[in-house]
């Protein structure tokens, strides 16, 4: 999950981390390790910035990338150190249940991208979900999300960035500037010079740096735990209960689970609302889609991406749960860290990188971080930069200039996006609580935008004021009982149905009621307004598009076959850790 | 892109650079081990993770070097 769906309270514990002695002290080798990344990376911008001359091929990387280019960007662009080191310090927390958002929070979603929204997306034709909405719903859903989207993206850019910042200066003692003005620039550097191709490029290699620097940490936690079934005693030994190692079966009540969460907000909240509303309707993400080369590699872009999501927890949720049982330290709650000086859970990833990690490898780890936040950092700029110039500026503001002018306004964007990265990061800086209102905001927008995309997808009847007034009051449901629980947190027994409900469960149950008022109000309005003549919906509506063929050589080619297997082993898997 | 360098082309040369550093810092710990050792050092991981990564990476540089 990116940053947008790192729950607010695990967020923020980040921004309370205390600034004491790094934990790492870095060799000249390590120091290499990471210098040739950042040497390579800049390569890659001006290497590509030939190929990027067009709009088309400055903003959708000219529509030439394969299935496994675009389905590892998918992912990659998700795959934020913020992200990797939050979750395992979740896992140490609440244990195995983190896994949830890396599977039943993302697989369905994804595949159900692939199978049956992407060829929507990929014969219209469209250059971003609100140039969807544009088509569907008209100018006004389009400018409204639009709006939201780019305005977000970048706050959240901002976000990100300081957050990197923190951890750099906890893991390695960094200067808080140091850190955010050499990734900003060189993100800035080969993003504006190469376009989405760059961003791509280096996103792929940003995920292989991921796994070759986190992988050896279970690998090597698994030798020292003496195996699965050593570690799930030793954990139940120390923690006193079995809770820690089990997906399903504590969560038959908010209270026999360390998560306090409930089935039915992991089932219908996160794996229904707030995942799908995610993974299919969040332009950074699709926005990798987007750019394949064919249909048939658009669908299957996403489905290579669910695979490699479904082996995430090895390197996110694993380490979490074997500090739980090899580190010889407690670690505690960020705010008690703050005070006592010990180790707080978000150390968990880089204390066991230390823990197993000599030079060269721990600089590998290291490299690792750092290019998870990058390629975060990269993925929003990217998108930012798009949204702004097709969808606000080229819709809105100047319809007929030309392609030239679009390109260079996407570079210039680039730029612009970053130096309000740079200034939300050091807003946060000295007003941390900022960061949970962006994080909450982002929020409102994602489940309700999966209602309006998702009627229009699917629903012929659904219209432009209907899709319109949907979005809106779906947002405003989100937003009304944010502010509700925010000012009487008594009132989380009312918005996730039970008082033994934790502040996990909000965000899951305030998802699923801000999508049900958007589809319901959709509904309501479209029953009551002018319907669209079919003729005007084909290319964007099922029932009204006559989908292309498509023409493998072999059965097992088929995109439908390929998310059948990811969907059966991501039901064994649940099983198995039932 | 058609002509131009394949993103595997860059992984592999990372991956090598990577692991033929990795792989040497393993070599000369052999001799020279640190102060304070990682746990299950004398599993000698920078070895094999590096030598693994030197392989990958040969093999994806050669494999999808630029004609």
């Amino acid at each position: 999950m990116s940053l947008a769906l790192v729950p607010a309270a695990a967020l923020g514990a980040f921004f309370q981390a205390p600034m004491k002695q790094s934990l790492v002290h870095l060799s000249g080798v390590d120091i290499a390790v990471i210098a040739i990344y950042f040497g390579m990376v800049i390569y890659i911008g001006f290497y590509l910035k030939g190929a990027a001359n067009t709009s088309e091929e400055f903003f959708m990387a000219g529509r030439e990338m394969t299935a496994w280019i675009a389905g590892l960007s998918f992912v990659s662009a998700n795959l934020g150190s913020l992200e990797l080191m939050g979750w395992a310090g979740s896992a140490y927390q609440y244990g195995i249940l983190a896994t949830h958002w890396y599977w039943i929070g993302a697989i369905p979603a994804m595949l159900f991208l692939g199978i049956i929204m992407m060829p929507f997306y990929y014969i219209s034709k469209v250059n971003s979900v609100p140039g969807y909405l544009a088509l569907r719903y008209g100018e006004s859903t389009r400018g409204l999300s639009a709006v939201c989207f780019a305005f977000m993206t970048v706050l959240m850019s901002g976000i990100n960035m300081y957050a990197m910042a923190v951890v750099m200066k906890v893991v390695l003692g960094w200067n808080l500037s140091f850190s955010i003005w050499v990734s900003s620039i060189t993100v800035a550097i080969y993003v504006a010079l190469g376009g989405l191709r760059s961003a791509i490029f280096n996103e792929v290699l940003q995920f292989l740096l991921i796994w070759l620097g986190a992988l050896l940490i279970p690998i090597l936690g698994l030798i020292e735990a003496g195996g699965w079934t050593n570690l799930k005693a030793q954990i139940a030994a120390r923690m006193g209960s079995n809770d820690y190692t089990h997906l399903w079966s504590t969560t038959a009540h908010f209270r026999d689970n360390p998560m306090g969460i409930h089935w039915t907000g992991l089932v219908f909240g996160l794996g229904l609302v707030i995942s799908f509303g995610y993974w299919t309707t969040d332009f950074l993400v699709v926005q990798r889609v987007l750019s394949a080369h064919n249909l048939r590699a658009a669908r299957m872009a996403p489905i290579i991406g669910a695979g490699f999501k479904m082996m995430v927890p090895f390197i996110v949720i694993l380490p979490g749960l074997l500090a739980l049982s090899v580190l010889p330290m407690h670690l505690v709650p960020a705010n008690v860290a703050a005070v006592t000086g010990q180790p707080s859970y978000n150390e968990v990833l880089p204390l066991m990188l230390v823990r197993y990690c000599g030079p060269g490898l721990l600089g590998l780890g290291v490299t690792a971080l750092i290019a998870g936040f990058m390629s975060g950092m990269a993925g929003n700029v990217s998108a930012f930069a798009t949204v702004w110039t097709y969808d606000i500026y080229g819709a809105f503001l100047n319809k007929k200039a030309s392609d030239s002018h679009y390109v260079s306004m996407g570079r210039w964007c680039t730029f612009i996006g970053v130096l309000i990265s740079v200034g939300t990061a050091y807003l946060v800086q000295h007003a941390a609580s900022i960061m949970d209102y962006v994080q909450a905001l982002f929020s409102f927008f994602i489940a309700p935008l999966f209602g309006t995309v998702i009627l229009g997808m699917l629903w012929k009847r659904a219209t432009k004021s209907g899709g319109f007034w949907g979005l809106l009051a779906g947002t405003v449901t989100a937003i009304g009982l944010w502010l509700w629980v925010h000012f009487n947190p008594a009132a989380l027994r009312y918005v996730a149905l039970s008082p033994d409900a934790k502040v996990m469960a909000e965000d899951m149950y305030r998802a699923l009621w801000s999508w049900l008022v958007c589809v319901i109000v959709t509904v309501v309005v479209s029953l009551a307004t002018q319907p669209r003549p079919e003729a005007e919906l084909a290319g964007l509506v099922y029932g009204a598009t006559r989908l292309p063929e498509e023409h493998d050589d072999h059965w097992y080619q088929k995109p439908i076959v390929w998310a059948s297997m990811i969907a059966v082993i991501f039901v064994v898997l649940n099983v198995i850790f039932w | 892109m058609r002509g131009h360098i394949q993103i595997w082309f860059f992984s592999g040369i990372l991956l090598l650079t990577y692991g033929v550093l990795i792989f040497a810092t393993g070599l000369w710990e052999l001799g020279h081990p640190p102060a304070q050792e990682a746990v299950l050092w004398q599993l000698h991981a920078p070895i094999w993770w590096g030598g693994m990564m030197t392989a990958a990476g040969l093999f994806y540089t050669v494999r999808f070097r630029p004609l």
